[in-house]
């Protein structure tokens, strides 16, 4: 899966980042604590998140973290947007809540990444 | 240790929106070095969760980071309040930060365990009312 495919899925609007729609998807987190995203390794995932400010997209960056995702409405200001493109981090931003975010991509079959253990 | 590289960051405390620039630029520093990806995202993400903690906790403070063939060493050192209980702060979940922290996205008790998760070895001295020094190594 693509960026752009996220993005059609999600019926996304792109505010930053048009030129890296291409890039591969292969797994994705939702979360808006950012600790517990630092937690757990993903390859090549999207970040779904309801939490809109720079260390959003710091975290991305640390992670290699390919796309993210704002849900619930939130939108990213110019300084996140200028962070974002200084790392060519696509960021997205769809009116859906983050379970059903969450679970349009699930259902295209994008994983968490990570099986569940105790 | 002639052929060792330093790399040193002043972490500013009183803005919490720019905690992580010192990480990043180490993470960009590492990654022209040729440093394989998997020990540059290790040292990112201990080192930003350091950063994180030093803005949160300790008014900021000055991050090392030493580059030797074989090891990435981060030495973070703050003049902060110190840690009262390292047994109860290396828990998951244990945390001590402020409210309008975790509106931000931090402060889930996360920090510590993560930095010590991503590190290979990773030290603590602490003394209360004087600062906290981690000392991380990550190999290569």
């Amino acid at each position: 899966m693509t960026v752009r495919d996220i993005r059609d899925i999600l019926g996304a609007r792109v505010a930053c980042g048009e030129e890296f729609l291409d890039k591969e998807v292969h797994s994705a987190c939702g979360s808006d604590m950012m600790s517990d995203v630092l937690a757990f390794l993903k390859e090549q995932a999207v970040l779904l998140t309801g939490l809109c400010n720079p260390q959003v997209v710091r975290t991305a960056e640390m992670m290699d973290i390919v796309c993210i995702v704002f849900v619930r409405g939130k939108k990213p200001d110019e300084a996140m947007i200028e962070l974002a493109m200084e790392r060519e981090i696509p960021l997205l931003c769809t009116g859906h809540r983050m379970f059903s975010a969450c679970g349009m991509l699930y259902e295209k079959g994008i994983r968490g990444g990570a099986t569940y253990s105790e | 240790m002639s052929d060792a590289l330093k790399f040193t960051y002043e972490i500013s405390g009183d803005d919490f929106t720019r905690a992580g620039e010192a990480s990043g630029d180490a993470k960009r520093k590492l990654k022209q070095l040729g440093i394989s990806p998997e020990a540059v995202r290790k040292v990112a993400i201990a080192m930003y969760e350091g950063e994180i903690n030093m803005v949160i906790h300790a008014d900021g403070g000055k991050i090392d980071v030493i580059i030797t063939p074989e090891a990435i060493t981060m030495i973070l050192a703050d003049k902060g309040p110190g840690i009262k209980d390292i047994e109860k702060a290396m828990q998951a979940g244990y945390s001590t930060a402020p409210d309008n922290i975790r509106a931000l996205g931090f402060g889930a008790g996360m920090g510590l365990p993560n930095m010590k998760k991503y590190s290979d070895e990773m030290d603590i001295q602490t003394e209360i009312g004087v600062g906290t020094t981690v000392t991380m190594k990550v190999f290569i």
